[in-house]
């Protein structure tokens, strides 16, 4: 009784505070700017299938991918366990699903068994290759110690997790055998039976109970610490790769986002249309200087990247020492988000100058002193070459690249700002429609 | 052939009240770099040894404004890109080919936006087509060669197998280099890169391409873009290996495949 009254209120007090947690996240992602990416839902449950679920993008290093699908599946799988834990925690019983599913819970448990076994050798691989082999882009400049220390915490609770299951089940195993009304016949669960005979038996009953009731525990509360843990780790794709990946932008790589506030004022002073334009208005600012200038979808991109550097150790700007990373690009903006979300909950009068007593506490209003530029610097958003080789890497479909063109676009347009050498081309661009500056007539190849 | 350097101007042909078949869209680097021109030469000999009826705009192409767009500048770029969507509008532009890529794909993927309907094709994927309809024939000539994928053309158009299959039709076989296809390494160029300097670091790109082009032993490195060709030219002067190593766009091993230099 009291272990249920325990397990109650850390199940509210869990679920009260994921939910914060989690509806701060999209709160967050709202903070960018509308774009409407819905449309061609065959291809983006496709893509969905693919990627997200399928992992396609993850196979072409197939090493890392083997070893992650073994922690993916278990994942999926132990999720089904979980309902019968909570089950079980909420009413006092014990494991409610073995004898109505008979068989078919023997295979489950065991799948889930096998599956957590072959985790368990991942984890230990995953650990050795972070910290024992150096793969370079896990220790990229651009890898703090929070990074570095958010992935090997993951990797041990992962640890904690197996272990929460071995013991759990090979306590249960030989405790059926001392005590079957109590606990129920699960059948010959894959690997505890083999491990059962060689740790548990022989212990004393209040023994087996103890370890059993520990595993349980352990596994549990292992679970419920992931689900608070995640919305402040990279680890929060295991729930956003899905969405990101079903609302990954569609269109033609080649073709960047394109700004119809331009298209029409251009239109109107090439005489193509009747002049509308306001000329009393205030200049707009154009691209972006803040996450609200940007797509929600790179908000959200930048809450599901991994910080598996995929991307950054492919891009030609990092591989031959320039300081753009595009990892970084989006860990910056997830920061930078994260920041805002803090002066937005806090409510510190002092950070919202024009702020109405009535009106409610928005980033319109807020003023750090601080933008995205306070974290990317310049020299790295004019090193892109615009190569697309990040985009094609990501797993899980960030684009790195859009959020780059449009600090460029802020830097050039509102700014007025940018590398030196591209001012004489744009004169060039807009005076003789080359960026090179000519002596002679663009045809004179002809007669040459 | 006589005279298979002749080039149509669009502007005569509409005097005449003629449409031709395609629009030979030259791009900046085809009609002033010196180094480019050559391909935009070579590509004249296939189009008209193929007999196709082509024209250029000449002084009334404009830059499709690939570089002010990719640089930030969406207001050069759009008063270019209005600029020549016009133009195609009075000429009753069907079809484009280009054989540089940045153009062919802001003319494809970014002018619809814009008001375009014109079909635009790479020069690779034009050339294909009339060696199928019989139009042209290639001669082969063994040898080995590497072939570097513009990102333009590679990654962000997915064209990948065309300019292999053009390089096979030739004879020659293709060491690949390690990054190749939707791995190809950059040259540098794209961007707007290629207008300004680099920012700091340990290297330049280029190098970094040719070094691993040079690995794979061929003597020969063909492209599919006047701004690679530059890039990939520039690194092996830095690699003093421009005497033993030569760099062609696929048009340009056609011209010479075929003796019609
Ligand atoms: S598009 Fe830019 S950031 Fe992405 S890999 Fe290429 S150079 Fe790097
Ligand atoms: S953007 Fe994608 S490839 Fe890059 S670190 Fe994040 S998850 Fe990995």
């Amino acid at each position: 009784m009291l272990q249920v009254v325990i397990f109650l209120i850390i199940l509210i007090v869990v679920t009260y505070v994921a939910a914060m947690r989690y509806k701060r996240i999209y709160r967050n992602i709202k903070l960018g700017k509308d774009e409407d990416l819905s449309g061609d839902e065959a291809q983006r449950w496709k893509n969905t299938l693919l990627v997200a679920f399928g992992q396609k993008k993850m196979f072409k290093r197939i090493v890392p991918a083997i070893f992650h699908f073994f922690i993916y599946v278990a994942f999926l799988f132990t999720q089904i366990e979980l309902i019968e834990i909570i089950i079980d925690g909420v009413t006092g019983r014990h494991r409610v699903f073995a004898s109505s599913l008979g068989m078919v819970y023997t295979v489950l448990i065991s799948t889930i068994e096998i599956l957590s076994f072959l985790a368990l050798i991942a984890t230990f691989i995953f650990l050795a290759r972070r910290n024992a082999l150096k793969i370079p882009r896990f220790h990229f400049d651009d890898m703090g110690w929070w990074p570095k220390l958010d992935a090997n915490l993951i990797l041990l609770g992962e640890l904690a997790l197996v272990i929460g299951i071995f013991t759990m089940n090979g306590a249960d195993m030989a405790l059926q055998q001392i005590d079957p009304t109590h606990y129920p016949d699960t059948g010959n669960l894959a690997l505890s039976s083999l491990i059962s005979p060689l740790l548990f038996e022989g212990l004393g009953k209040d023994m087996l109970v103890l370890l059993e009731r520990a595993g349980w525990w352990l596994h549990v509360l292992t679970v419920f610490a992931f689900i608070l843990y995640l919305p402040i780790s990279k680890h929060l794709h295991i729930f956003l790769a899905f969405p990101n990946v079903y609302f990954a932008r569609l269109r033609s790589r080649g073709a960047i986002m394109n700004m119809p506030e331009i298209t029409k004022e251009v239109s109107s002073m090439l005489g193509l249309t009747e002049d509308t334009t306001d000329m009393s208005a205030e200049l707009p600012e154009f691209g972006a200087k803040d996450i609200d200038d940007l797509s929600w979808k790179t908000i959200m991109d930048a809450y599901s990247c991994t910080e598996c550097g995929r991307c950054t150790s492919v891009c030609p700007a990092h591989i031959t020492g320039k300081k753009l990373s595009p990892r970084k690009i989006l860990m910056d903006i997830r920061d930078r988000t994260e920041e805002v979300a803090a002066h937005l909950d806090t409510k510190d009068d002092k950070l919202f100058p024009t702020r109405q007593p009535s009106e409610e506490y928005s980033m319109k209003h807020l003023d750090d002193g601080k933008s995205l530029f306070d974290y990317i610097t310049r020299e790295e958003i004019h090193a892109c070459t615009t190569c697309n080789a990040c985009v094609e890497a990501c797993p899980i479909m960030i684009d790195p690249l859009t959020p780059i063109l449009q600090l460029r676009r802020y830097e050039i347009l509102t700014e007025a700002a940018g590398p030196k050498d591209w001012t004489p081309m744009f004169t060039n661009l807009e005076n003789s429609s080359s960026p090179w500056q000519m002596p002679q007539e663009r045809d004179a190849w002809v007669e040459s | 052939m006589e005279q298979d350097d002749k080039v149509l101007f669009m502007s005569d042909m509409a005097a005449q009240g003629k449409e031709p078949e395609i629009l030979f869209w030259v791009g900046c680097a085809g009609s002033y770099d010196t180094r480019a021109q050559k391909i935009t030469k070579a590509l004249v000999k296939i189009l008209n040894h193929a007999e196709v009826s082509f024209a250029i705009l000449g002084k009334e192409e404009n830059c499709t404004g690939d570089p002010a767009r990719r640089a930030g500048n969406e207001f050069v770029f759009q008063m270019l890109a209005l600029q020549n969507i016009e133009t195609f509008k009075m000429y009753n532009v069907k079809r484009i080919v280009t054989f540089c890529p940045h153009c062919f794909n802001t003319l494809k993927n970014e002018y619809p936006e814009l008001g375009s309907t014109v079909e635009v094709v790479h020069h690779t994927q034009f050339i294909k087509e009339l060696i199928e309809s019989g139009r042209l024939q290639v001669a082969s000539a063994p040898g080995e060669v590497t072939y570097h994928d513009s990102c333009y053309l590679g990654r962000i158009n997915d064209i990948y197998d065309i300019p292999r299959d053009l390089i096979t039709a030739m004879g020659k076989t293709i060491e690949e280099m390690p990054r190749s296809r939707s791995r190809g390494l950059c040259c540098g160029a794209g961007g707007a890169q290629m207008f300004k300097e680099d920012e700091p670091g340990d290297k330049r790109i280029n190098i970094e391409r040719i070094e691993e082009a040079l690995e794979t032993g061929a003597e020969t490195i063909l492209v599919n873009c006047p701004f690679c060709t530059t890039m990939i030219e520039d690194g092996l002067k830095a690699k003093e290996k421009q005497e033993s190593v030569m760099v062609y766009d696929l048009s340009e091993m056609i011209v010479q495949n075929n003796g019609w230099n």
